[in-house]
């Protein structure tokens, strides 16, 4: 059997490793046209921040891949022939495949400003975008970026790094306002404000203007503000990079459209990570699942299907994390930036304003529905655990310390957080 | 596009001027120590001793200052940027100076008179006679300790494991390896080191010591009985309880050395999977050669040099020549801004095997992967100062349970995630891997 993997990040990668621990025997061949070794894409801002070097993002040595018997191509995939069930490549040769998976990621959006095609305008999602944002940065003064999300505030974090000054567009009330709750998300407007970075809330990208070298001179912003800046970042999110598909019979919507088992239309071609997206996903679930842990956790699934052990991929107990300049983020259960009408919830943030612990539940049976944790760190066995047990929030605030993964010796809140618990009087209004 | 694309000549970020600054102080302080070494320092120690001690105090307190700006947090912009902690050529410059200070030290100490002269007046207030150069050579040991001791604090404020754990190396650093045992000379009492023991400080556990030892009376006693209870009751139940971190990150002054003034090169350690296997193949047999020795030493002393003559005190002479003087010294403090700064406490301390073993096999600590959040960047394994592929383990949810791991806490400094804690729970279990509930349902 030869399995043919298309794109080497998180979730191509994942796929190929479990499939040679599923079956020694096949065949893999990964193809990847922007890096020769699978790196961690999660790193690209610290190769920039000079953190770490390009080396150091690579999460297995070089031998690894000799020794597992996974075949690594760097080209470029120009054409799936699903009919003949071959891969056709930018340098001439010709993959046959037995099973084909395609996680190709993503491409960073652009919405047709003007201007966005000006020499210092550029998104952040490749290696290729990295080395370009490295010459496009180097000696400038100020820049802007587009987005209030995550790609926005790490553009930001690492431009402020090299002492270029920053404002940061942000088209909603709050940085990222759409998932988290506005106390979170003014807390974060803060944070960002005490790095010296320009937060530009209710702004939007109007206009790139030129310079007389084709160079990005200044932005003009919704208000019809001007903005002088050498560089402008978009990072108004990512869409699947489904390029490779034309002609190929495979079928798309925004991204490869696929079943629970992350099946394509076509047999024995699968798709999986950012470039997939459900045909029926589950109720509250996006069709398109851009994290790192969603895509690794697709891949585990489907390495399962193709070595027999058909397997659904199942999104499981919500979580995630983050982290906003100094400021970390963890979050457990399907917490959303508004309440539900039946469900309840309960805030607590520290004095200096830069920790912050938020609990939802549901207000009939008092069950825990997730956390929001803003500079703490929390156990996500222990969160799982109350979340499928659908434990009463009470008892989880009477059990809070059990959940602290902050380092030893750091001062912990347990105490506050409980007492704010009781004395919340909101809150014992609402239940 | 190759792996091999140069992501990391960037310009420089424009240096503080409070750093500046520093810098001009702290090269002022060693422009300081040139005068001294060449004969003004025997006229006017006074002088060139406040000269040289406030010049790096200031200048390094003055050179952090610019950290304390801005929010408290993990900010190693640059690193891989600079000449001076990325190999570049200042760093090599400087390998070069603490390795020639170290030949000159154990073979040239003459060379240094000058210098050594400047310690006179501090050598007579606390030992009560002149000093000699490795009372010089424990005085820029222990001021190095605490100035970048100090810079290590103001890095890392927003982690208290990180303050306490520096304070701890520093107070054991200044108190237990400089002050005591120069007030024990004062008293005419035998120097001892009462925060180093055998195998490290191996001579405590040879006849030879032990006999000088009992010769000097009760002290003596006391101090043989505090070595060995220190080595084989003290060692083993507190590498149990908190893991070998107790003594390599909180307590020994090599390991201080290491985390103070090494900190900006923790990241160059190897982290492949051949410098692991060097590593056993290094450490292991050195532990197991040190124990032998001392086991030869004994049996010969007690059948009064019947059995092997003068071989077993040969060994112990190409010990501390070769283990004691080249590698722990020369290589092991020299080669920090090539190799890292723990390349003698990874490849050479036969201390450090034993409680790695230790700790390995039989310990309560460990560092726990926060479920399946760890996002692969690398940090932790990249700032990993024994070279411990920190990712490899965190990136499956496994434990990092590991002989070499001292405990130093960085990698979940580093970690954007929160992903990693170290922790003392129960023996049961700390090899589990975390699993999905979906996954465990099946």
């Amino acid at each position: 059997m030869h399995i043919v993997v298309i794109g080497n990040g998180i979730t191509g990668i994942t796929c190929a490793l479990n499939i040679r621990k599923l079956d020694p025997g096949s065949e893999i061949t990964v193809v990847s046209s922007e890096s020769e070794h699978f790196f961690s894409r999660t790193a690209l801002m610290y190769i920039y921040m000079g953190h770490m070097k390009y080396e150091h993002t690579k999460p297995y040595e070089d031998w690894f891949w000799k020794k597992n018997r996974i075949t690594l191509i760097h080209s470029h995939v120009n054409f799936i022939g699903a009919e003949f069930k071959v891969v056709n490549l930018e340098n001439g040769r010709m993959l046959h495949y037995s099973k084909l998976v395609i996680a190709s990621g993503s491409v960073p959006n652009r919405f047709g400003w003007p201007g966005q095609d000006l020499q210092g305008v550029q998104g952040l999602y490749s290696l290729q975008n990295l080395n370009e944002m490295e010459i496009n940065t180097r000696g400038i003064r100020e820049a802007v970026v587009v987005g209030g999300g995550l790609i926005g505030i790490e553009m930001a974090e690492m431009l402020t790094s090299r002492n270029i000054k920053v404002h940061l567009l942000v088209r909603e009330k709050n940085y990222w306002s759409n998932i988290l709750p506005e106390e979170e998300a003014r807390l974060i407007n803060r944070h960002i404000c005490e790095h010296h970075i320009n937060l530009l809330l209710e702004t939007e990208l109007k206009e790139i203007i030129s310079d007389e070298f084709g160079k990005v001179k200044s932005i003009i912003t919704s208000h019809e503000n001007s903005i002088d800046c050498q560089f402008v970042g978009l990072a108004v999110g990512v869409k699947p990079n489904i390029d490779l598909l034309n002609n190929s019979g495979i079928e798309s919507n925004r991204g490869i459209l696929v079943n629970e088992y992350l099946e394509t239309n076509i047999p024995q071609v699968y798709a999986a990570g950012d470039c997939a997206e459900f045909k029926y996903p589950e109720l509250n679930d996006p069709p398109v699942e851009q994290l790192w842990y969603t895509g690794k956790m697709q891949a585990e699934a489907l390495a399962k299907t193709i070595c027999g052990q058909k397997t659904a991929y199942r999104r499981g107990t919500w979580f995630n994390s983050a982290k906003f300049l100094d400021i970390e983020y963890q979050t457990y259960g399907r917490m959303t930036a508004s309440l539900d009408e039946n469900q309840g919830t309960f805030y607590w943030e520290n004095r200096g304003g830069k920790k912050s612990f938020r609990v939802t539940f549901n207000k009939q049976d008092r069950s825990l529905v997730g956390f929001n944790l803003l500079g703490l760190r929390f156990r996500q066995a222990l969160a799982e655990e109350w979340i499928i047990n659908k434990k009463p929030v009470d008892q989880c605030i009477i059990e809070l310390a059990k959940g602290w993964f902050d380092p030893e010796f750091s001062k912990l809140f347990t105490k506050d957080i409980q007492n704010k618990f009781l004395s919340d009087t909101n809150l014992k209004l609402a239940v | 596009m190759s792996d091999q694309i140069s992501l990391s000549i960037a310009e420089p970020g424009k240096s503080h001027p409070l750093q500046k600054t520093g810098t001009t102080l702290i090269a002022m302080a060693i422009l300081s120590v040139f005068i001294a070494l060449f004969g003004p320092g025997k006229q006017h120690p006074f002088i060139f001793f406040w000269l040289i001690i406030c010049l790096t105090i200031s200048g390094t307190v003055i050179y952090s200052l610019p950290l304390f700006k801005g929010p408290a947090g993990i900010k190693n912009n640059g690193i891989m940027h600079q000449k001076l902690t990325n190999r570049g050529a200042v760093a090599w410059g400087i390998a070069i100076l603490i390795t020639g200070f170290y030949i000159l030290l154990y073979w040239f100490p003459y060379l240094l008179e000058g210098l050594i002269r400047v310690m006179d007046p501090l050598s007579l207030l606390l030992k009560g006679k002149e000093a000699n150069q490795w009372f010089m050579y424990g005085f820029f040991y222990t001021l190095a300790i605490l100035v970048m001791g100090f810079r290590f604090i103001v890095k890392y404020r927003h982690v208290r494991y990180q303050v306490i754990r520096t304070i701890s190396v520093m107070f054991f650093q200044l108190g237990f390896a400089f002050l005591i045992p120069a007030f024990l000379e004062k008293l005419n009492e035998p120097e001892f080191y009462f925060s180093y023991f055998w195998p490290l400080k191996y001579t405590y556990l040879f006849p030879s010591d032990v006999g000088n030892l009992i010769s000097s009376g009760n002290i003596g006693f006391f101090m043989i009985f505090w070595g060995a209870v220190m080595t084989f009751i003290a060692t083993p139940i507190l590498t149990y309880k908190y893991g070998k971190r107790w003594y390599c990150s909180w307590v020994c002054g090599c390991g201080g050395l290491a985390e103070t003034a090494g900190d900006p090169y923790r990241h160059l350690s190897d982290k492949s999977l051949r410098a692991w296997k060097i590593e056993r193949w290094m450490v292991y047999p050195i532990l197991t050669f040190i124990t032998l020795t001392t086991v030869l030493l004994w049996l010969n002393s007690w059948k009064g040099g019947a059995i092997l003559g003068g071989i077993s005190g040969t060994f112990a002479g190409w010990y501390g020549f070769f283990i004691g003087s080249i590698f722990s010294g020369v290589i092991g403090t020299g080669f920090y801004p090539i190799m890292g700064a723990r390349v003698w406490c990874r490849f050479g301390c036969p201390m450090a095997a034993l409680l790695g073993i230790i700790q390995r096999f039989k310990s309560k600590f460990r560092i726990t992967t926060n479920g399946a959040q760890c996002i692969s960047c690398g940090n932790c394994s990249t700032y990993c100062e024994m070279g411990i592929d920190v990712r490899a383990y965190a990136q499956k949810g496994q434990n990092v349970i590991r002989a070499s791991c001292v405990g130093c806490g960085i990698c979940a400094s580093v970690c954007p995630r929160g992903v990693l804690k170290l922790e003392n729970l129960a023996e049961e279990g700390r090899f589990e891997k975390y699993k999905r509930p979906e996954d465990v349902k099946g």
